[in-house]
């Protein structure tokens, strides 16, 4: 199946009470799947096809504090024009889902991959998942409705996967049985309702100076303890699935020189370009963040500081900033150590260029000749560039 | 469904005192209408503007109802969510109440930031009702205009000024835009009418669908009136017919309320600060906005009551009601 239609079927198992959606390529195609399941009575989900991505997130916000569990999907444009109600989502502690396909923003118009979308919102107190490939999302669905519900969290979760490139290609995919996954997710637990008429409330007041700094610091707390939640929900989504999941994988990391850290699909491709130079017994292995928030500084310290060279590689441009979003958080994490690696950053694929097996080579190259050197020339590059 | 004061004093208040509005805002009269009004329980929805920040500052609330605010632009997207949670958990047996949803916006959050989530919410069909209280300009931030803001206002983004009569432009029909939604129930109406106002909530309410109300809601920070006047000048309002007294239920047009006599437009202006370069010395020209006059701006007053008199008579057409009076008894004035 294709990734979106795992999406679909993960969104049908789960079962929500409500999904207010909008359509944009390349997410659409797993909403009309599911408004298909709603249309045959194989869901109990109250469809919204709301008038625009702003309206989604909105109505996301009043069905989850009204105690209904909450899903929804978007990408690119459609994830810019909700960006206003993004931190309103995180900050009111609805436990929204949300399903993004990746794509780059405008302008020029593209409608390939890019992290643009989700690397935009990373700051918006959303617990932020990537997925490699069709299988990972699936997993990667059932296993936010847990982290985001959890009543020492609730927090709204987005699960992204790279646009076209995962979402439209057909891989194979192990679905869990609809009995195993109902009983996984469990029944949404409402706080403060707002259908509970008995306990009025007032959700969404203004707080000022005086109140404002507590209701961020306890939203800061809950996304930094989230991180303990998500590795327990991964080891009981192990037992029932018998697939592992952690903050990020580590790919032939432990006796490795040189590595690179790479998000989502082409993750899968620099694997391959890893076995290849292992194979010829070059030490390299390859990095993998799941969780982009709460980022695990920490454990991807501990798992990268005996390396040699580190080449961090991102799908977005931040323009005139110190590097891209994934390098700058994981040279911050590696700042400090009494021997630091020496680390560069590339930017790849964005618009959906294809990233082929000859240039991840050449990322490795240029390690090897960093690493020789014993410094960095130029710390930040873009890699498959028409010059 | 008659009204009298003697029950509803009986009831408990929904919106409480305590908050931080203005002294003489129509809005607190407004809200303590229709809460009133209401017979089931109700979540409400509210948008960014004067009534939010002056009734929902953490950690106090005037509301003794379930409530939310989102943001500015998105009450009608966000009770949608509310409503759709409530038909699937209903359909669920999770919740067994009737329940009634109101969304709320200002003028600014109704006839223009928000009228693509009013549109969106009213085309689908959620059983809602979307009040605007509309105070003829975006208040909470500082009297600028709006969609609602009448010709010829000074606001602090349409200045009065050697070059400028005000707002250049005349307002919106909004009510005229939600008719041509078709759905069950909406309606114009003020405080100063309340039992009319209250009337058309329970209708609203009622309504199988959507519906909406368009109140004309005084706010003398903005128009710069006595606040002791704010009520009267709703009444006013009425009656020059600059703001009819109006429903719409399933499409049939009928006024509410027809003027014994219809008042001129100036008395609706003139005790409103926001007009007050209508009437000085050297009052510009509606055309040009050149200052070369010596008494009032009477082509804009004309022009003023020129666009009064032609949406009345348009009005009167929709509603085609003959010699049939309207009910004054709903009226209460
Ligand atoms: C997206 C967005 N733009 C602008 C604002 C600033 N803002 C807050 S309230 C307001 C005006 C509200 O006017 P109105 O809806 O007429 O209500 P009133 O304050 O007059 O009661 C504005 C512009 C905002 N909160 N959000
Ligand atoms: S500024 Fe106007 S609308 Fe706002 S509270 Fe005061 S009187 Fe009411």
């Amino acid at each position: 199946m294709t990734g979106n239609n795992a999406v679909s079927e993960a969104m049908r198992q789960i079962n929500p009470d409500v999904v207010a959606a909008y359509p944009i390529t390349p997410q659409t195609e797993a909403v009309e799947e599911f408004a298909e399941f709603v249309a045959n009575g194989l869901v109990k989900t109250q469809y919204v096809p709301v008038e625009s991505e702003h309206s989604s997130m909105s109505a996301c916000i009043g069905s989850s504090a009204a105690g209904a569990r909450t899903m929804t999907a978007t990408s690119s444009a459609g994830f810019a024009l909700m960006w206003e109600m993004l931190p309103i989502a995180a900050g009111l502690r609805t436990p929204v889902i949300m399903y993004v396909a990746n794509r780059s923003l405008s302008a020029p118009l593209n409608i390939h991959c890019g992290h643009d979308d989700t690397m935009g919102g990373r700051d918006s107190g959303w617990i932020q998942i990537y997925s490699e490939n069709a299988q990972e999302m699936y997993d990667n669905l059932i296993q936010a409705v847990r982290i985001g519900e959890d009543m020492d969290i609730r927090l709204p979760v987005m699960v992204s996967m790279d646009g076209f490139i995962t979402t439209h290609s057909v891989e194979r995919v192990d679905l869990l049985d609809d009995e195993a996954v109902r009983k996984f997710v469990g029944e949404f637990k409402a706080i403060n309702s707002l259908l509970d008429v008995d306990n009025p409330v007032t959700i969404g007041a203004c707080a000022l100076q005086d109140y404002y700094t507590e209701h961020k610091r306890q939203h800061s707390e809950a996304i930094i303890n989230s991180k303990a939640k998500i590795l327990e929900v991964a080891e009981e989504f192990a037992k029932m699935s018998g697939r592992k999941y952690g903050l990020f994988e580590s790919y032939k990391l432990d006796d490795a020189e040189y590595a690179l850290v790479i998000i989502n699909s082409a993750a899968g491709v620099a694997k391959m370009v890893v076995n290849e130079l292992r194979a010829k017994g070059v030490k390299v292995g390859l990095l993998k963040p799941r969780i982009f928030r709460p980022f695990p500084a920490e454990e991807i310290k501990n798992a990268l500081k005996h390396l040699k060279a580190i080449a961090v590689m991102d799908r977005v441009d931040a323009f005139g900033a110190g590097g891209t979003p994934t390098f700058t958080e994981v040279r911050s994490a590696m700042y400090g150590l009494p021997k630091q690696p020496l680390m560069i950053n590339y930017i790849y694929g964005i618009g959906g260029r294809d990233i082929r097996l000859e240039d991840i080579n050449k990322v490795f190259q240029k390690l090897f000749d960093v690493a020789k050197a014993g410094k960095v020339d130029k710390v930040f590059d873009y890699l498959t560039v028409r010059e | 469904m008659a009204l009298s004061l003697k029950e509803l004093s009986k009831k408990e208040e929904t919106f409480v005192s305590g908050h931080r509005l203005c002294a003489g805002c129509g809005a607190g009269t407004t809200f303590r209408q229709i809460l009133m009004a209401a017979e089931d329980p109700v979540v409400m929805s509210v948008a960014t503007g004067c009534l939010y920040v002056a009734t929902a500052t953490y950690p106090y609330t005037a509301w003794k109802c379930n409530w939310i605010h989102s943001a500015f632009e998105n009450s009608a997207a966000t009770i949608s969510g509310i409503e759709a949670a409530y038909q699937s958990l209903k359909r669920q047996g999770k919740v067994t109440k009737t329940i009634k949803f109101i969304a709320v916006g200002g003028d600014g959050g109704t006839f223009d930031i928000g009228l693509q989530a009013l549109s969106g919410a009213l085309e689908r069909g959620h059983k809602f009702l979307y009040v605007c209280y509309n105070n003829e300009a975006y208040m909470n931030t500082g009297i600028q205009r709006s969609g609602a803001t009448p010709m010829g206002a000074s606001t602090t983004t349409t200045p009065a000024g050697s070059a400028s009569y005000g707002k250049p432009v005349f307002r919106k029909d909004l009510t005229g835009i939600v008719a041509a939604h078709n759905i069950p129930y909406l309606a114009q109406t003020t405080p100063a009418h309340w039992r009319d106002l209250m009337t058309k909530v329970k209708k609203a309410l009622a309504a199988d669908g959507p519906s909406f109300l368009n109140i004309l809601s005084p706010c003398h920070r903005g128009w710069r009136n006595e606040m002791k006047d704010s009520i009267n000048l709703a009444r006013i309002a009425a009656d020059t017919c600059y703001w009819p007294l109006y429903e719409v239920e399933n499409g049939e047009y009928k006024l509410n309320y027809i003027p014994k006599e219809k008042k001129p437009i100036t008395e609706w202006l003139k005790p409103q600060g926001r007009f007050k370069h209508i009437f000085a010395k050297g009052g510009n020209s509606a055309e040009t906005g050149s200052t070369h006059r010596s008494g009032p701006n009477q082509e804009l007053i004309n022009k003023l009551q020129a666009n009064v008199d032609k949406e009345w008579e348009k009005l009167l057409k929709k509603c085609n009601q003959g010699d049939k009076k309207p009910d004054l008894e709903t009226v209460g004035t």
